[in-house]
Parts: C-alpha cells; structure tokens; sequence
C-alpha cells in the first residue's frame, strides 16, 4: 500500500546545480539512470514472468477438471467425480463471517487509537504489540484458536471458530493499514471541519474515514485475501478434510479451499493432483478477483476526491 | 460532497449491521446441527478408506452427516481420548500412554482392523541388479550405526555395483517411520539420519524415479499409483514359514501373511459411548461390511474374508480394548492368531 502511493510524494528531480565535477562518483555517472531504470524494468518483468508462469501450469494442469460438476460435487474417492462443493462454500462462508467480525473491531480500533486515544507511552507499546502481532506466524493463530474457541468456549469445528480465528489473524493487519490510510488523510481536513463548529464524531465520520477510505479498503481486501489462502490455523484448529454437506448455519462442521487442495496433493494417484491444481486455479482467480476489487474501489474514490 | 459522505456512512452501517446481526446469534445456544453427525479423525494413511466409506454411506443414508479430518495418528488419538470424536483412523495400534488417558477420561473404545497397508521398497527403473534384500541387507542400510558407513551399494551385498546409494524415507513424524524402524531396525524410531525425509510420499515418488542409485520406502498406494515410473524390491525375511524366498508386496501375499514383516495393520478405533446413537453405530457396521471393496479400490490390501468374520464378531460383541497391548507392532504374529488368542482368553 504504502509502495502504491510512494510516487505521489517524490520531489520532482532536479538538474544538477553547478557543473559536473571531473570525477564523478559512480551513481551519478550519465548512463546510471538508464541502468538503473533497465534493471528495475529487468526485476518487475522477471517478477511477473515467474507470476505468470505458475498460475499458467496450475491453471493448464487443473484446466481438464474445471467444470461445472467440479463446483457441485462433494469430495470423491473416484477423482474424476470429486469436486470442491463443501470446500468453496465453506471458503466464502469463512470469508463472509471473517469480515464481518474484523472488519469493524479493527477500523473501530484504528479509529480510536488514531483520531480519539492519547499519545502517550502507552499507546507507543499497543502500537508495537499490534506490529508484532501482525508478524506472529498463522499457526500460532491456530494453537491459540483451538484452545479459546474450539475448548474453552465450546464452539466445537465449527466455522465460527475458524472465522474468529481468522479475524484474530487479519486484526493486526487490518488495524495497521487503517491507522496508516487515517495518517495520510491531512490534519487541514480536521482543523477545517472542527472550525466550521463540527464535533469530533462529525469530523471523523464525514472528513476523515471518506478521505481515507480507499487505503482503508485496500489494505482491508489485502488482509481478507490473505485469510481466504490461510490452511495451516485452519489445520490446527482442526478444520475437517471430507465434509459432504454445504454449511448451513455458523456451527457447521466445514472444510476450506486451501484445505482440499493439500489433502489431494498428499494422494498417490496423479488424477487427484489435477483436482488440486484445479482447487489451487480456483482460489488464486478468488484471490485476484479480491485485489481487483481492492483497485477498483481505490481508483473510484480517489477520482471522486478530485 | 454530500453525496460521497452518504454512500460512505450507508456502506459502513450496512457492514456495522451484518457483524451485529451474525455476532447476535447467542453462542451458548452451540448445538450440533440439525443432521445427526458422525465424527472420524486422525491418520492420513487411512482416509481415503474413511473418505470412501463416508461418501458411500452418504450417498445409501441421506441426513446422516459424516466428516473425516486428518490429523495424523497420535492427533486423532488426541481427540479420541479426550471424547471429541466419535471414531478415529490410526495406522498403528493405540499406545500405552494413550489407553492411559482414555482410561483417565472414562473412554472405552473397541479396536477393529480393516484393512492392510504393506509398506514398498521401491529404487530407479535403470536399477538392474537388485531384484530383492533380505531384511537383514534392509537393516544394514537402515540402522543408525551405518550413517556414514553403508554409502555405496557394493556396501549392501557383495556383487553390487560400486554405486553411491542414495535414501529416501518419510519423515520422523509419520506412523509409516514408526513401523518402518520398529520391523526392519528392531527399535522404534531407531533410523539413520542422512537420508531425504518428506512428510509428502510423492517427494519420494519424484526422487527415487530421478535417481539411479535411489531407494525408498512407503505405503503400497503409492507404488501402486507409480508402477510405471518405479521398481518394486522383493523382500525376504529368511523364515520359511512365511513362504521361502522373497515376497513382493502383492495382495494376495500380504493377504497370505507372506510379505512380513512389512504389512502392516490399519485400524479404526470406535468409542463404544457413542456406539449408543444408532447413525455411529449404523455408519460403523456399514464399514465393516463395505471396508473390503473399498480399501482394495483406494490402492489398500483387504484383511482375508476369515478375519473380518472375526472382527465383525469382535464388533457385535463390543469387546473393548486392544489386541496389541500398547505395543506399536506384533512383528511375527498375524492378525488372524491375534484375534484368535482373543476370543479364546
């Protein structure tokens, strides 16, 4: 995010002030530019090659099982008739239930400890909890999740557990990308708004989450893409591999998309390593679809602010 | 201006509304869902018989829901001795320890056999000079004190070629490992290090195939799913009453007891508690009775008619514990004898 927007601040590049002295240092030599562009064009295009070329043999190995009986058919001994029904079900179910438990807790949270709490040492040290906790590995997620949701508060392997396990993961994430877009919004903005008599609340909600909504989504989509392709919390917690039922409420038993992927890879037989290669072409389209929408939203707000 | 502002307020109340509304279903009201469920967990191994089971049991039952997950044995039994599930996979019979807790937590539970795994020996295609190993030549190249040693397959038996001989196996981790060491070494867990371990057989599959001087081990579906790209080695484990000469991992040896000791039991281990809700005990004899087309269909060798006459009586019968005494393997004594002292004593 923070990548996005970086060209947005740079100064715009000067000539140089007075002659060039004899010996130049090696950077500032006439042809370093152009290098330096080549190799970045270099790295950006070697970056995509590799992109598209893994997507491209998942997409070609899994493209003979996609179909539409693959999305209707519940997990199969026969791979020829095994398909991903419980699993992408039980993915966007995740996605939905994750998102709404994450999504206000940590713009709410954001919002307090940018626009209300105080800046003292103690919001210094909530502040690098919250960092590191975006750094903890998922898996611990996972082990904590087990312990809470699934013993402690009796909420079995269920997708409740495994949404708010989720939403614990993406919390940190989704709170640093928010107090980051608050940040950019300009403090112009809130003097301006609490001049002309607005109250604090009136100023946040009307001037400053509108401003700062694309980052907010941004960031927040990021986050949520990151969930969606999250197995191992999910296998800690002990989400199930066959389920052959579509969730019909927040306490049923369900599997996940990155879940049936790696049981099929682990079979002997190679057909089923199609069927993963399908389940993994299914997610990653569900994953660039979501970053699609994360530019989309970013590119319709921030037209609208000009 | 004022447009934006209310897009954005109505957008962020409609996300507001929906988290309240799903957080407002009350938690403490947690039931299981309206369909009756039957829970199986643990070994990998033994899924695909547990996936078939449940898929076929599904399709004949509709409103009984089945879930397996897999959690690798010692996982499963960690569930299975603290009540969590009804039914557990394991590819090796309960431990000491683990009858230790369910016995703490008040689990009774009835051990049923279903089905056979024989664990393969497989090198490189272009391998043309060995044909079989004796367990002894198999103990030699994967016992501890030969790190180092037995480099070179002219180390094995002499008339080998001098090439360097290079060790796939499964990780420490997997219950394979655990028998694998337990038959061949003589103690559990008891392996050279300096070989190339994967939880993912078919990283042996890949590496094996692509090696001249390979040799591996794992579970008979994997060479069975890979005939065409590896050899299968022929064991011979020097006692003539478990047939003279070498065995290769075929059904009807390992059926026979002839592939010893690399056949292995695969168990499933039902808590008699929850034998009392009829979809447990409804879903549990329909395994018994369709276990030995379906475990021979997703690549496992069926147990002998006799002894799944045996261990359906055990089933009927509801004989707690288990047969194995808390040891990981009975090297030497078949099924059919263990089950037999069994309803004997």
């Amino acid at each position: 995010m923070e990548a996005l927007r970086a060209h947005d601040h740079f100064p715009e590049v000067r000539p140089a002030p007075q002659p060039a002295p004899r010996k130049r240092p090696l950077l500032a030599r006439p042809g370093a530019e152009r290098l330096f562009i080549f190799l970045a064009r270099f790295i950006i295009a070697s970056a995509l090659v590799v992109l598209v070329a893994l997507i491209g043999d998942v997409a070609i190995d899994g493209a003979a099982r996609l179909h539409l009986d693959f999305f209707l058919n519940f997990p199969s001994r026969k791979a020829e008739n095994a398909g991903i029904l419980a699993a992408w079900t039980g993915s966007l179910w995740l996605l939905l239930l994750t998102i709404s438990f994450a999504l206000p807790l940590g713009i709410g949270a954001a919002v307090y400890l940018e626009e209300y709490g105080k800046k003292n040492r103690f919001a210094k040290l909530l502040e690098l909890c919250i960092a590191n906790l975006a750094g903890v590995p998922s898996v611990i997620y996972g082990i904590l999740g087990l312990q809470v949701f699934v013993r402690t508060l009796g909420f079995e392997r269920s997708l409740l557990s495994g949404a708010l396990t989720l939403a614990l993961l993406v919390l940190p994430i989704i709170i640093m990308a928010t107090r980051e877009a608050l940040r950019t919004v300009p403090k112009g903005y809130r003097e301006g708004a609490l001049a002309l008599g607005a109250t604090k609340w009136q100023t946040v909600w009307t001037q400053v989450l509108p401003v700062a909504l694309p980052g907010i989504a941004t960031g927040c989509i990021l986050a949520f893409s990151r969930a969606i392709g999250e197995t191992a919390p999910l296998i800690t917690l002990g989400a199930l591999t066959y389920v052959a039922q579509v969730p019909d409420s927040i306490f049923s038993p369900f599997t996940a998309l990155p879940i049936q992927a790696f049981n099929w890879l682990s079979r002997p037989q190679t057909e089923f390593h199609t069927n993963a290669a399908a389940a993994i072409t299914v997610l990653l389209t569900f994953m660039i679809a979501l970053n699609l929408i994360a530019i989309v939203i970013r590119a319709k707000f921030q037209k609208r602010q000009r | 201006m004022k447009q934006r502002t209310n897009l954005t307020t109505l957008g962020l109340s409609i996300l507001l509304g929906t988290s309240c509304l799903v957080t407002g279903a009350n938690p403490c009201e947690a039931s299981p869902s309206a369909a009756a469920n039957v829970t199986v967990d643990g070994s990998s191994t033994v899924f695909p018989i547990s996936e078939a089971v449940a898929e076929e049991f599904q399709r004949a039952n509709k409103g009984i829901g089945v879930t397996v997950g897999v959690s690798g044995t010692g996982g499963g039994f960690k569930k299975f001795v603290a009540g969590e599930v009804d039914i557990v996979d394991a590819s090796r019979p309960i431990k000491a320890s683990e009858i230790e807790l369910a016995q703490k937590n008040g689990i009774a539970f009835i051990e049923l056999p279903i089905a056979y795994d024989a664990l393969s020996i497989v090198v490189n295609k272009k391998n043309t000079w060995v044909d079989s190993l004796t367990t002894a030549e198999l103990k030699k190249i994967w016992a501890p004190e030969s790190q180092g040693k037995v480099m070179k397959w002219s180390d094995i038996r002499a008339g080998f070629p001098d090439k360097p001989l290079h060790l796939f196996g499964p990780g420490t981790d997997s219950g394979t490992f655990d028998y694998f060491t337990d038959a061949i070494v003589g103690k559990e867990d008891a392996s050279r290090g300096d070989y190339t371990s994967s939880e993912d057989d078919n990283v042996i599959v890949t590496g094996v195939s692509g090696d001249e001087g390979a040799l591996g081990y794992f579970g008979v579906a994997f060479y069975e799913a890979n005939k065409s790209k590896l050899k299968v080695v022929a064991i011979d484990d020097e006692k003539p009453e478990n047939g003279a000469g070498p065995q290769a991992p075929t059904t009807e040896n390992v059926a026979q007891s002839l592939y010893s000791p690399l056949s292995r039991p695969l168990f499933i281990y039902v808590r008699t508690e929850s034998l009392n809700r009829p979809e447990v005990a409804q879903f549990v004899s329909f395994y018994l009775s369709n276990v030995s087309s379906l475990s021979s269909e997703v690549g496992y060798i069926p147990l002998p008619d006799s002894v799944y006459a045996k261990v359906q009586g055990r089933y009927t019968a509801k004989v707690a514990g288990t047969l194995f005494e808390g040891k990981t393997t009975k090297v030497g004594t078949t099924l059919e004898q263990l089950l037999q002292s069994a309803t004997k004593g």
